[in-house]
Order: structure tokens, then C-alpha cells, then sequence
């Protein structure tokens, strides 16, 4: 029989149960571990997305935003199913339709036809234009194209169209997020710095965070300090709106002319220092009034920090409230810490969020072992370490940047823990190492709600407290010998 | 010819019309043709398709990746298919289309995301040594593994690298076939495109391949285009053997590549995706002389019907199998009709997928006491179009890639009871207080293929069309 590659035809092989029950155990072992570390080319269930996916969540914390995607057809559906299926809400985005002819004369022409159809159907307030990979291949030079669609009329005079190269190529959706929002403000803000105006507001980003209940908790915060604010990529609504009947394209986002007048705000906050990096650097040079770049409040002392720099900035104490929550948090924190002191944690995630499970972890007494991101860098690892090394509980914690969740496998079969911290993707590892997988991150496809509970401040630290010890507590009731079975845990 | 009260030809081209009116004359003129009453007496496609989609139109496409990786490739479980180029679309088409597997995972069957993650250096300097490196680590960390697919994105076409060449090369290093299908993205309007590759890469490296153990015999078989969503391989499959007949290979639901490999020996080919798997039953028919049939195994009126055609093919045994097996079913699914029809009976759904489904469920949900009164098609052809006509309604309509503004103006005028479509779509007519099932991957429930399946259906369709949550929409202040 002739094929392409020469083969002999062979009969059907089969290999023994013996053999299956042999492989599998090698995949268990130091030496299988030794050789999947040793990988140089093949990654293997990575935890990070590409950029345009994070482009798209910035883009559609905006007001009347349309987000456009230049590039192949298939790119924008994928990003728009992640999202669908992580908020079980809808995510609207159109894309221009590359085919095999804008690969040969370049994109152009599809982004004009499809600026002109998307204005004409969509009615967005603001185009806000990424690529997938195939622009960014052959170069396609957007800032040009955009400048000849306003010339030739496919965009009509005022029309906001920001825009930023992501190429999936490198860097993660984080940093696309980052790419995204860093446009969108320079293009709303162009021209709107007005000297000895302030709007008396403090500008806020929360970064690439797929939660909305964390985005309600913030704003929820600011409430409670009373502080007058601007929430920038806000998707609270845009991914939580109410089911009444009516659909609504654009739901919710920062109001346009809010984000415009940011850069006459009284302070810049941001709790992304990874995922907001470019955008913070930029606002420091542009916007008026102080900036802050802190951690994402997860946990105690973050909280607390988030706090302290919510009253510098905004000259006003931290209230009553915040205060007695945070006696509440502590409260719960102690009465529980029994269940899950001195359990081992394996997590793995986004930069922002892997310093905020870090910390919590520890001021739990519990013990981040294996902490893994597959795209993490130098200052991460830094940040991580000295995280780990300011706590008795992070000795046996160690950082492995830019792994995959194979990789961690194989930590989980040779350095095993008790629980497992990260998104719905480490279900398979969770499952074969016979732990379980508490899911606050992205994304997570197979359970309910999760993304409506806040995971930062302290209501989000009860929350992470409350899901994990209650699992270790079932687990106990499921597993116990009848004779060690109780009423009372 | 089945008709709808209340739906005329000019009911529907005014619809039409409304719907077009919002697009810039360049986008209507392109749109236009896409967009038809049905007429089920021409026995003709009424609309165009397998065109572009038109720029800056939300369509629910996706693209020839898609096709190969999510569709043809994926669900062969004990193969490992790397996703070539960068991380992304590997990591979308990771785990979401419910394409069910046995085996061990990690060992034997290999539903994760293999991917060659390309940086910024291999789009410059080109990425095959990395590939070479990559298929090299697979064999070592995956012994078991029965072959490997090389499934390339984007950037792989645009770089002009050979990923024929390396596979070809590591074929014989590595003494498991190493297949490449250049299934870019961009190539092509759709994930069509991408099934057709695919099906022409399994032609060219993989039929013929192998041969099976056992001896043949007249009731050797394959069923082809089923991917096993929420298992209905494994609905369709007993059903199968049942009647007498020897399921050999099944493509690709659940799938090992070696059986796929010795399909040529088969006696018939039973097609039920017939846009994503029609390429490789016409290579079998010409080059193997095989013949192959197209069934549906959606609700009990097409399944008898499809027994019976399926029938035709075999000797008197089988056709009394066939015959007791309707027997023995035919009452247990009457009284599933007769559980779910008083409460879904005048009902109506507007469907919108892909593959087989906008033209195959009809008959499920007229089982049902259903009438669906709109279909359409993500990445359908002319033979698609033509195989719905005699299915739908007089003057309903139909529309092929259809934009989110259509579908949706379609939906609001007809207002249906049911809308069956994606995960894109869902949650959209879920905000206008709209019934929804998710019928490309069965809103995680299934299978719903075959005897088996059609309960599943129906509780899932009663479900869904009477949930008492419905009844919160509308707030009493």
C-alpha cells in the first residue's frame, strides 16, 4: 500500500494492560520527571492564553466598545467561546476576516470593510482594534491603516478607534490586557489634560482579572471610603448583567468620557503590577495627581496595605467599616486555621493573582510547596521568593517560572501537596494525584458562579478560607473510617 | 410539504428584508444571497454558502484549525496532536468540544494541549528544527502513543515552513507515523476547509496502513462523522452491533488511529457528519470501492428510518434484526413521546449550528410535536443547503452564516420557543428571556445520538423550553 510516508501496512497491535499499568507508573517516577523537566521544545498544557484574548477583556470594560479583532475569523470565536463559557455570559466582538488574499496583499482592506460594516451594524461608541498572529506575521502596519480608513470615511469624525499589536507570539493575554488598555487610554485621554483642572477622583485598575465579584468588591470598597473614583476596564456589568428580557450589547463599562477625564484625576491606583506594567509606567509621565502600584489585595496584609494606600491617596481614613471587616476576616481566619494549617498547596495562574494566593496561604499557615506560572519572569520569581522567605511557613515553597502543567504533574507525584490552586485546566492533575483542585482562577469552565465571589479584600479572603476548609472538612467525611465518623468537625 | 401557520414566503422575505436594511449596500449585496425562505419542493439549496464571511459582521465561524484540531483530529484518543505555531489556539480548542475518549490519560489516550508555543524568534528564523525537537520529546515522554498529528496554525503557512519535510523525517526516526496538516487558519472560509484537509491527510498518510486481526466478514463496518459529543459514539455504536453489525472503526469519536487506519478493509461506511467526513467516504468508495451511507440518528422516527435504509445493504438477518430491534425500542420511546409531547407539542425552534445538526434534529423535535421554523448553518455547502430543503417547513427561513445582527432579528420577530445554537449565541437569547440549548456540544449533557440518546433530548428540550426559571423574567415591580 503506498502513502505519503512509506509505511508498511502492519496489523493492529495492542499493547497489554500489564504494559499500560507499566507506562503509567513511569509517569510517576523522579526518572520521568528528570526527562519531562528536560523538555526544550514541547510545552504541554500551558496555563496562559495569548495576548489578544487579554486585549479583548480590556476593550470590553469600556462603555459602548466594540471589540475588533484584525486577523483570521476563527481567533475572535475562540476568544469569544473563552470568555462565554468562563462568565456563562455573552461576549460580543467582530472580526475582519483575514483570508488567504489579505495574506498575499496584507490586511487592509478587510479592516476598512470591516470598520465600515461594525459601525454601520454594531453602533459601538468606541472601535477598539487588536490583531491575532497572522497581521502581526506579515506586518500589516495598523497605525497607517487606521489613518487611511479615517481619510477614505469608514470611520466616521470622533469615533474613538484605539488600537495595539498583540501578537500571540509572545508575552500571554496578560499582557495583551496591558497592550489594550494602554492604547485605549492614550487615545481617550489625547488632548484632555487641562492644566489645574482635577476631577477629585481616583483612577483605578484592577488588571487582567476574570472575576467580576472582585470588580464589585473594589468598587463596593470605595463606597465605603466614600472616595469619588473612576474605574477603568470596569467589566462588573458587561459580564454580570441582569437576565430581564432585553439583550443588551454593551453592557455596563467605564463610562468614555470618565476614562477620557482620568488623566485629570487626583490619584492613579493600580493593584496590576503585571498586568497593568505599561499602562502604569505611561500614566505615571501623563496623569495628573499621585500614582501607586501595589499588589493585588489578596489575603490579610495586602488588604490591609490596599487600604492604607486607598487613605493616603485619598486623604480620608480608612472607615469603620473596612475596619470591623477586617476583625470579621481575622476572626474567621483564626477559627478555621485548624483545618488548614500546615496544608501543602501546588498553585498556578497569572502573576497577580499567584503573589495574592501566596500571601494568603501563608498568613493561613499553610504551605505553598509548588508555585508555577507558564509565563512568568525573573521579577516575578523575585517577588514570589521574598514572599516565601518572610515566612516560616514558605520554606519548602519553590517557584518554577515558565512551566507547563505537565511539568507540575510531575511535581505532584514526587513532591506531593494536599490541594491544588489554580484554573479549571488542572482538573486531569488534580484528579490523577487524587487531590483537590480549588478553582480562583481562568478559566474555569466547569462550575457555576464562581467568578461572581470576590477572591481579594477581606471578604474574599473569608471566601477563599470558607471554600477550601470546607472542602478539606467533606473530603474528611467522605473518606473517614466509619468508626472516626462525627458530628463535630 | 409541511407548512407553518402564519409564515409565507413573504412573511419571511420581509424579515429578510428588515434584517438587511441596517448593512452599508456593499455588506446587504454580499449578505443578500445568504438569506432565503425555504422552498422544499425545488429540492435545492435556496441560499448561497462556503462563501467569505463579510468583514466586521459577527459571524460564529471559526477556521480550518478548527475544522482539523477541534473536529477531524482531535478526538483520535491515542494519537497526540500538537498544536503548531502559537500558544493560543491550541489552548481554546483544549477540552471544549466534548469529544469523549477511553484510555489512560497521559498513557494511552492524550486529550491535553500539545503545543509548539512559538516565540518571536521561530516566526523569524522559522520553526521546523523546534518541531523536529518536539515530535523527538513526544515519542519519549508518550512511548505509547500510536502517532502524532502536526496541526499548524497561522503563522506556520506565513512563514513558509516545511512541516512536511520533519514529519516525513521523523517518521522514520521515531517509527510512529508522524502526520502534518497544513490546516492554517486563514486558509479558506471556515473550519469547513479544515475538516476536508484533514480528511485528505488521514487519505494520504494514514488508510491503508494497517489491517485487522481478526478475519473479515459481510458485516464489517464504519461510522464515520460522529466525534462522540457527550458520548454518542458510544449511544450509536451498540445500536450498531445489535443489529448484527461489526462497528470496525469508528471517525473519530473516541478513535484509535490504527483501526482508522484499517477502515479500507470495511464492507460500509455509515456517514452521519456528512459536511466534515463526506471527503474521506468518497476516497474509500473510489479507491477501496466501499460504499457508504448517509443516516441520521436523531429521534426515533429518523433512527427506524435509518435501520431500515441501513438494512437494505445486508442480508435477511440483518434485516430482521433491524426489525426486531425497532420493535423492542419503538415502545420505549413512545413513551418518552408520550412523557415529554403534551408539554413541548405547537412549540417551535430556530436552530443554528453546524455540521448535520440544523437539518438532522428536525425530525427529533418533531417527534417532539416540535416545528422548527429557521435554520442555518455555520460552514454548510450547496449539498447541505439541499439536504435541509425537504426537511424544513414551507417559506421558513434559512440563513448561512448568519450575522449575530440577523439571528438576531430573526429570533425577536419569530420569537421561538426553543433556540438551538452555540455557546456564542446562548447566553444572548438566555438576556431576551429566550429558551436555549447549546447543540454543538449538547450544553454538556448527551449523548444524544441514537435509542440511547433521544430520552436525554427530550428531558433536555422539556427542560429547557419549560424551566419555571423562565417565569422570573419578567419582575412583578
Amino acid at each position: 500500500m503506498s502513502n505519503y510516508l512509506g509505511l508498511e501496512v502492519k496489523p493492529l497491535t495492542e499493547p497489554g494492560m500489564e504494559e499500560v499499568e507499566r507506562v503509567a507508573a513511569w509517569t510517576r517516577t523522579e526518572e520521568y520527571r528528570e526527562k519531562n523537566f528536560a523538555r526544550q521544545a514541547l510545552v504541554i498544557n500551558p496555563a496562559h492564553a495569548c495576548q489578544p484574548l487579554g486585549a479583548e477583556l480590556a476593550a470590553h470594560g469600556f462603555e459602548g466598545t466594540l471589540p475588533f479583532v484584525h486577523g483570521s475569523q476563527g481567533c475572535a470565536s475562540y476568544y469569544r467561546s473563552t470568555f462565554n463559557r468562563h462568565f456563562r455570559e455573552p461576549a460580543q466582538a467582530v472580526s475582519d476576516a483575514m483570508t488567504e488574499d489579505g495574506a498575499v496583499f496584507g490586511g487592509q482592506n478587510n479592516l476598512h470593510e470591516g470598520l465600515e460594516n461594525a459601525v454601520a451594524l454594531y453602533k459601538p461608541k468606541m472601535l477598539a482594534v487588536f490583531t491575532s498572529c497572522m497581521p502581526e506575521v506579515i506586518g500589516d502596519d495598523l497605525t497607517a491603516f487606521i489613518k487611511n480608513a479615517r481619510q477614505k470615511g469608514s470611520l466616521p469624525a470622533g469615533l474613538p478607534v484605539p488600537y495595539a499589536n498583540t501578537p500571540s507570539f509572545n508575552g500571554s493575554h496578560v499582557h495583551g490586557y496591558d497592550a489594550m488598555l494602554l492604547s485605549i487610554l492614550q487615545t481617550l485621554t489625547e488632548g484632555k489634560a487641562v492644566e489645574g483642572r482635577c476631577t477629585g477622583k481616583l483612577n483605578f485598575i484592577a488588571g487582567c482579572d476574570f472575576n467580576t465579584g472582585n470588580y464589585r468588591e473594589y468598587k463596593r470598597i470605595f463606597e465605603e471610603f466614600g472616595i469619588p473614583y473612576t474605574f477603568l476596564a470596569d467589566i462588573s456589568d458587561t459580564f454580570d448583567s441582569p437576565l430581564d428580557g432585553a439583550y443588551r450589547m454593551y453592557a455596563g463599562g467605564t463610562k468614555l468620557e470618565d476614562a477620557a477625564d482620568a488623566i485629570n484625576g487626583k490619584a492613579t491606583l493600580t493593584v496590576a503590577p503585571y498586568a497593568a506594567s505599561k499602562t502604569f509606567a505611561w500614566i505615571k509621565d501623563n496623569f495628573a495627581g499621585s500614582h501607586a502600584s501595589i499588589p493585588t489585595p489578596f489575603g490579610i496584609a495586602k488588604t490591609d496595605a490596599f487600604l492604607m494606600k486607598l487613605s493616603e491617596l485619598s486623604g480620608k481614613p480608612v472607615p469603620d467599616s473596612l475596619r470591623a471587616e477586617r476583625g470579621r476576616a481575622v476572626d474567621a481566619m483564626t477559627d478555621a486555621h485548624q483545618y488548614i494549617h500546615g496544608k501543602r498547596f501546588a498553585l498556578y495562574g497569572d502573576p497577580d493573582y499567584l503573589a495574592g494566593y501566596v500571601s494568603f496561604l501563608l498568613e493561613m499557615g499553610a504551605e505553598p510547596v509548588h508555585i508555577l506560572c507558564s509565563k512568568g519572569s525573573k521579577k516575578l520569581e523575585k517577588e514570589l521568593q521574598a514572599l516565601l522567605a518572610a515566612s516560616p511557613y514558605g520554606k519548602k515553597g519553590k517557584t518554577w517560572m515558565n512551566k507547563d502543567l505537565w511539568h507540575l504533574r510531575s511535581l505532584l507525584f514526587s513532591e506531593p501537596v494536599d490541594a491544588l490552586i489554580g484554573d479549571t485546566h488542572g482538573k486531569f492533575a488534580a484528579r490523577e494525584a487524587k487531590i483537590p483542585l480549588f478553582r480562583f482562577g481562568f478559566p474555569v469552565f466547569d462550575r457555576v458562579n464562581l467568578h461572581r465571589y470576590p477572591r481579594i479584600g477581606y471578604r474574599g479572603a473569608v471566601n477563599m478560607l470558607t471554600d477550601i476548609c470546607n472542602k478539606f472538612l467533606d473530603i474528611k467525611d467522605e473518606t473517614c473510617e466509619e468508626r472516626f465518623f462525627e458530628m463535630m468537625r | 410539504m409541511k407548512t407553518v401557520e402564519g409564515i409565507t414566503r413573504e412573511s419571511t422575505l420581509e424579515m429578510i428584508g428588515e434584517a438587511l436594511e441596517a448593512y452599508p449596500e456593499k455588506g446587504r449585496k454580499k449578505r443578500a444571497p445568504h438569506l432565503a425562505p425555504n422552498d422544499p419542493s425545488a429540492c435545492a439549496a435556496c441560499v448561497k454558502s462556503n462563501r467569505k464571511t463579510v468583514p466586521g459582521v459577527m459571524s460564529a465561524r471559526g477556521c480550518a484549525y478548527a475544522g482539523a484540531k477541534g473536529v477531524v483530529w482531535g478526538p483520535i484518543r491515542d494519537m497526540v496532536h500538537v498544536s503548531h505555531g502559537p500558544v493560543g489556539c491550541g489552548w481554546y480548542s483544549w477540552g471544549t468540544r466534548r469529544n469523549l475518549m477511553q484510555g489512560v490519560h497521559g498513557v494511552t489516550s492524550f486529550a491535553m494541549q500539545f503545543t509548539s508555543d512559538f516565540q518571536e524568534k521561530d516566526i523569524v528564523y522559522g520553526g521546523d528544527k523546534k518541531l523536529k525537537a518536539l515530535l523527538a520529546e513526544t515519542r519519549g515522554l508518550f512511548p505509547l502513543a500510536k502517532g502524532i498529528s502536526v496541526l499548524s496554525e497561522c503563522p506556520v503557512g506565513l512563514i513558509g515552513d516545511d512541516i512536511n519535510a520533519v514529519a516525513k523525517a521523523s517518521t522514520k526516526e521515531l517509527g510512529v507515523p508522524v502526520v502534518p496538516c497544513n490546516c492554517e487558519g486563514f486558509r479558506g472560509v471556515s473550519q469547513s476547509l479544515g475538516h476536508h484537509i484533514s480528511n485528505d491527510t488521514i487519505r494520504d498518510y494514514i488508510i491503508g496502513t494497517r489491517e485487522f486481526a481478526e478475519p473479515e466478514t459481510p458485516y464489517d463496518i464504519a461510522l464515520i462523522g460522529d466525534y462522540n459529543i457527550g458520548g454518542d459514539v458510544w449511544a450509536v455504536k451498540p445500536l450498531l452491533e445489535e443489529i448484527g453489525l461489526n462497528v470496525k472503526a469508528t471517525w473519530t469519536g473516541d478513535g484509535e488511529m490504527e483501526r482508522i487506519a484499517a477502515t479500507h478493509k470495511v464492507k460500509l461506511n455509515i456517514v452521519h457528519c456528512y459536511r466534515s467526513m463526506n471527503y474521506i467516504c468518497r476516497v474509500m468508495e473510489e479507491k477501496f470501492g466501499i460504499p457508504w451511507l448517509e443516516l441520521n440518528f436523531f429521534g426515533p422516527t429518523k433512527i427506524r428510518a435509518s435501520l431500515r435504509r441501513l438494512a437494505e445493504h445486508f442480508d435477511g438477518r440483518i434485516k430482521e434484526n433491524v426489525e426486531k430491534t425497532i420493535a423492542k425500542y419503538d415502545p420505549i420511546m413512545q413513551a418518552v413521546v408520550d412523557e415529554y409531547r403534551p408539554r413541548l407539542e405547537g412549540k417551535t425552534v430556530m436552530l443554528y449550528v453546524g455540521g448535520l445538526r440544523p437539518r438532522h434534529t428536525v425530525g427529533a423535535y418533531e417527534d417532539l410535536g416540535m416545528t422548527v421554523v429557521g435554520s442555518g448553518y455555520e460552514f454548510a455547502h450547496g449539498d447541505d443547503y439541499e439536504r435541509t430543503a425537504p426537511e424544513m417547513p414551507e417559506a421558513t427561513v434559512i440563513y448561512d452564516d448568519a450575522s449575530e445582527h440577523e439571528l438576531t432579528h430573526f429570533v425577536e420577530k419569530l420569537r421561538p420557543s426553543l433556540v438551538g445554537s452555540g455557546i456564542k449565541e446562548k447566553y444572548l437569547f438566555q438576556k431576551m428571556g429566550i429558551p436555549f440549548r447549546q447543540m454543538h456540544s449538547w450544553d454538556y449533557s448527551g449523548p444524544y445520538h441514537a435509542y440511547t440518546g433521544f430520552p436525554i433530548f427530550a428531558r433536555d428540550v422539556d427542560m429547557a423550553v419549560n424551566s419555571p426559571t423562565w417565569s422570573l423574567v419578567k419582575s412583578p415591580f
